[in-house]
């Protein structure tokens, strides 16, 4: 039996989680560099799986599997396709600078000391890491209720995430910054609680499915494939139509996509900035990776059916998302929009059906990782130095803090997608990818760059130039600390900018596997089309 | 398909008695019941003749070695092939000895082995304090009043207290209690079914109406449990009375018979046959009684009142195994006696259980005491339990029985957390107590979190695994829509859990709060079980599943 790579990816985070939380209560430091140590080390594990990975053999390599529940049909089936496993990758490679970033965000109050066995510390590291464990291994998952288990269990430890570690620069006093919290952490969970008991409903169905039609019924992904490539398994168009739906909602819930997006400002305002990283460049990106796995995979035919309506929901998430952002007077909200208005790209891209515009979107999904990562692991910096989230607290910042103003001012124009930076490149193919079949949809979406220009340069504009204002002054800038998760991040935006052919050279064997699973071929360039 | 020929999809055919049966009991078959009712009648014993001081540990030694005893009973029969092979029905046709019996009443032996833990603890409650007392003549005390038949608030009960005297007598009356559950799911003729229903509810009563503290309280539930509770056994006596009147005899494997056609016909039958309006009547009757018992809607208003009344070690119980007992007795009545009716009873089910998950979800929404809270939810439960019901198939059975056993232990754990979070009143059951519980208590308040999350069904914990299997059954028995409606009110059902999760970690905690008890051994063992089934059933569920699987064939 070879090694086996999947599991142990996802075990060592689990694996610290429960070693951090065993860290005594007194012994801070030790929790936090025990928690990051197994975070490096989940980093080397996936790192291998990703030089592993041969972008021209099977589809899915690296797999395991074994039985878990028989009864269940459930199976513990690992593989990982080159998007499942770029995706890993990334997961591994933020955390450690969620943690670095949040080092102190878990602190207990000098003041507070209700209790010794009270160790907020440890509970946040171990926490981090269980989420991280849990998101990999939605990713590395090959069977649906598998994934399904992992997509549901994580709402978990991110509900506590939000609602237990907020934000401490709150305006508002400590007892509205606590409710606001727990008001955020209870949507989170109920919105993403009920997305996914809606597709239990399907998983359960397609199970009846299978079972009906194949004598046992399974969930494995592969199988399904193979017995509906074979003729085997024929999904009736009403049952195939009803159970996307019950997928798609909660991919949309989680992804999210206007209008299921509204908790996302709410989680992201209120939780600490590595948190709201969390959310948005790590447990979000589920969403969209199940869209393109399972909801294209298993049901080709009803996401065809379903595209025009997606593609619809996508722009307006584009345009509106863009649009609050502009308004927005909260720093944390505003990204939290722009995430919004960025998450309809990529779905945009995914259901555009078209080489580009899917691997765009893969793309897509690393680079806004990344650049969100950047843009609000400094915000979180800036809002901590001064204690206000408050775009209107800030102004003339970079004549005290040059070095902050300036990755701030990287992680923004990655954020709109300025060329060299890598978004740029996701964000053209998807573009395109659009545009080749979509020209119309392809040109109310470029309304969204140009919004994202807007966002980030006032942005920029009304915090960092102008007078100092007064709070700012003797803003201290970044620390060595900072600089350890600031440098990297950017250094990966710009080299992903100008050489994104590693990672493209993953996706795209496995795009073409998705595309010709939808039967969908790229429409021929107008041009050759006319003649 | 033919109604005998999907009869025989659950059902193995006994072997044909003989004509003339010597009258005998296979004591051998029989004896896990025999061994708690004779471990409860030796507990009356020893309340009559051992000195007070003494009685403590023997009852509770008993009481424990009696359940253990017919536990291993149990597995031995099983062990020899009663579960599948060698399943018939013992006792002259009274009593039904199956997979579905031994596995329900091994649950229900396991149930309350956990629950005497509860029953024991006697170090949550300070003991009573009085200026006259003696500081030795304190005894540690339970949760259980101090003599019951002493007026609440009178010169008696406080002569009562400052004795330090216990109730004791909770053991056999636990006993008893378990006893007759152990008939109730196996009773194979409905008079059977009747006494057992009786034999377990007495007991029961009493439980209820012994809290220590809240004694009027306490009391007024028991009255309630009483009055409610003979109100459906009547119910059930005259379905029986007009079943009997229908079928000419009591018998499950007699009746279903009868309605299948496949009875010889007798100059009495021939005139009841065709009178539809008997049997119907005396079905609704009778399934109402055994309704009233699980706590579905529209029967279920005993149930908030009661789980708050109850000393909570009792509401644990009767949550936990109550539920066991009658939902296995109703299981063998529409699978054994009603599967030629299934035509008649799915509908009304159908409505029932869809009511029963709405109803106790959205209901507990707008609670704020944690015991009314628990028992809506339970209500809510009983609506998934009946799903699986529906689905008539064999996994539908197999799926109930797993959820039985996965819910009766979260059931349990919960309850056992409630005893510790106390106040100078006794327990501080209101929710807005347990503000902040979370930085006070960390480690109880994650415990409580965990069932809460197995009773909301999140993956990895039991109530995951239980949920899926009554689902799943139920989807592949052609209730698909009963599913829809199940994962909406989990859905709702969501929102009061986390709203408890949301009130112990994430509010400041109360200067004045209450302060959770250190408990003894005994409450720690309850709890610590039921986490551990809890998290062994979310992971591992399989070798349970196989167990419910195999047991999952009545016998007629």
């Amino acid at each position: 039996m070879s090694f086996p790579l999947l599991t142990v990816t996802a075990a060592v985070p689990a694996v610290g989680a429960v070693v951090t939380a065993a860290v005594p209560a007194a012994q801070r430091t030790t929790a936090k560099y025990t928690a990051l140590l197994f975070s490096l080390a989940t980093l080397v594990f996936a790192a291998v799986a990703l030089v592993r990975f041969d972008p021209d053999g099977n589809r899915y390599q690296l797999t395991e599997s074994h039985a878990w529940v028989k009864d269940f049909g459930l199976r513990y089936e690992l593989g990982v396709d080159g998007i499942a496993v770029v995706m890993v990758a990334l997961t591994a490679l933020l955390i450690p600078f969620v943690m670095l970033a949040g080092w102190h965000d878990a602190d207990p109050l000098e003041d507070a000391n209700p209790n010794r066995r009270w160790r907020p510390t440890q509970g946040f590291f171990a926490l981090i890491l269980l989420v991280e464990a849990m998101v990999v291994l939605s990713f590395e998952a090959t069977d649906v209720f598998l994934f399904y288990i992992f997509f549901e269990a994580m709402l978990i430890p991110v509900y506590f995430l939000i609602g237990g570690f907020g934000d401490r620069a709150h305006a508002a006093g400590e007892d509205e910054a606590a409710r606001q919290r727990s008001y955020a952490a209870v949507k989170f969970l109920l919105y993403n609680l009920a997305g996914g008991l809606i597709m239990l409903a399907a998983v359960i169905g397609l199970y009846t499915v299978t079972a009906h039609q194949l004598g046992t019924g399974t969930f494995s992904l592969q199988e399904i494939l193979s017995a509906r490539a074979s003729g085997k398994l024929h999904i009736e168009t009403s049952t195939e139509r009803w159970l996307f739906l019950g997928f798609f909602f909660a991919f949309a819930v989680k992804a999210p996509l206007w209008p299921l997006h509204t908790w996302l400002p709410n989680a992201m305002g209120e939780s600490t900035a590595p948190v709201a990283v969390l959310i948005t460049a790590v447990v979000d990106k589920v969403g969209t990776f199940a869209m393109l796995r399972y909801c294209l995979q298993l049901f080709p035919e009803a996401s065809k059916w379903a595209t025009p309506v997606v593609l619809v929901l996508a722009l307006i998430s584009i345009v509106y998302g863009a649009l609050l952002a502009v308004g927005q007077r909260d720093i944390k909200r505003l990204i939290a929009y722009a995430s919004v208005s960025h998450f309809g790209f990529i779905i945009l891209g995914i259901f555009a059906m078209t080489t580009q515009g899917q691997s765009g979107a893969t793309l897509y999904m690393v680079n806004h990782g990344i650049s969100t990562a950047a843009l609000l692991l400094v915000a979180g910096f800036l809002i901590t130095r001064r204690g206000s989230r408050l775009i209107a607290d800030f102004g003339g910042v970079q004549k005290v803090a040059p070095i902050l103003a300036g990755t701030f001012l990287i992680g923004g124009l990655a954020t709109l997608s300025l060329p060299g930076l890598a978004p740029f490149v996701s964000e053209f193919l998807v573009l395109v990818g659009t545009f080749s079949r979509y020209p119309v949809l392809g040109i109310i979406a470029t309304l969204g760059i140009v919004l994202a220009a807007l966002y980030v340069l006032v942005l920029y504009q009304r915090t960092m130039t102008g007078p100092v204002k007064a709070g700012i002054e003797g803003m201290s800038d970044l620390k060595a600390r900072e600089l350890l998760v600031v440098t990297p991040l950017i250094a990966l935006l710009l080299f992903l900018g100008v050489y994104p052919k590693p990672v493209t050279d993953i996706i795209n064997p496995s795009v073409h596997h998705t595309l010709s699973d939808v039967h969908k071929t790229d429409p021929k360039p107008a041009l050759e089309a006319k003649k | 398909m033919s109604a005998s020929s999907v009869h025989s999809l659950w059902t193995t055919a006994a072997p044909v008695a003989d004509k003339f049966p010597t009258p005998h009991i296979e004591y051998a078959q029989l004896s896990p019941v025999l061994i708690v009712m004779g471990a409860a009648a030796l507990g009356v014993l020893v309340e009559a003749f051992l000195p007070r001081r003494s009685r403590y540990t023997a009852q509770v030694g008993l009481a424990a070695v009696g359940l253990a005893a017919a536990f291993a009973a149990i597995v031995a029969l099983a062990d020899k092939g009663y579960g599948s092979t060698k399943a018939h029905i013992a006792a002259m046709g009274a009593v039904a000895v199956d997979g579905p019996a031994l596995f329900l009443q091994g649950t229900i032996l396991l149930v309350g082995f956990v629950a005497i833990f509860t029953f024991a603890e006697r170090r949550l409650d300070p003991p009573p304090s009085y200026a006259g007392g003696t500081p030795n003549s304190r005894q540690p005390v339970d949760s259980f009043a101090a003599q019951g038949s002493a007026v609440p608030g009178s010169e008696q009960e406080k002569a009562a207290v400052r004795a330090g005297f216990t109730s004791t007598e909770v053991f056999p009356l636990l006993m008893f209690a378990v006893g007759g559950m152990l008939i109730f799911p196996a009773a194979n003729d409905l008079l059977t079914l009747f006494v057992a229903l009786e034999v377990f509810s007495l007991p029961l009563y009493i439980l209820c109406a012994l809290a220590r503290r809240n004694r009027l309280m306490s009391q007024e539930a028991a009255v309630k449990y009483f009055l409610l509770g003979a109100f459906s056994s009547a119910f059930l006596l005259f379905g029986i009375a007009l079943l009997y009147g229908y079928a000419g005899t009591v018998s499950y494997s007699g009746i279903s018979a009868v309605i299948d056609g496949t009875a010889p016909m007798t100059p009495a039958l021939a005139d009841t046959t065709g009178n539809d309006a008997l049997l119907l009547i005396g079905l609704a009757m009778v399934v109402m009684g055994l309704l009233f018992k699980v706590g579905a809607v529209p029967f279920h208003m005993w149930t908030p009142d009661v789980y708050q009344g109850a000393p909570t070690p009792v509401t644990g119980f009767m949550a936990s195994a109550t539920k066991v007992a009658a939902f296995g007795a109703l299981l063998r009545l529409l699978y054994v006696v009603l599967p030629g009716m299934r035509w008649d009873w799915r509908p009304v089910m159908w409505g029932v259980a869809i009511l029963t998950m709405l109803a106790g979800a959205v209901i507990a929404v707008t609670q704020t005491d944690v015991k009314r809270l628990l028992a809506y939810s339970s209500i809510a439960h009983a609506g998934f339990i009946l799903a699986g019901v529906i689905a008539t198939t064999p996994a539908g059975i197999s799926s109930v029985l797993f959820y039985l056993a996965a819910y009766s232990f979260v059931t349990l754990g919960a309850f056992a957390v409630v005893t510790l979070v106390r106040d100078a009143g006794g327990e501080a059951t209101h929710l807005s107590r347990w503000a902040g519980l979370g930085r006070r208590s960390p480690l109880v308040a994650a415990v409580f979190a965990v069932f809460l999350l197995a009773f909301a069904g999140i993956p990895l914990t039991s109530g995951f695994a239980g949920k899926f299997a009554v689902f799943q059954a139920a989807a592949a028995g052609g209730a698909m829509p009963l599913v829809i409606v199940g994962v909406i009110s989990s859905a709702i059902a969501a929102f009061f859990y986390v709203r408890v999760i949301v009130l112990m970690f994430f509010s400041e905690p109360k200067p004045d709060g209450p302060t959770v008890a250190v408990p003894s051994v005994m409450t720690s063992t309850a709890i610590a079980v039921g986490v551990a089934v809890t998290l062994v059933l979310g992971l591992a569920p399989q070798y349970f599943l196989d167990l419910a699987d195999k047991a999952g064939v009545f016998v007629r």
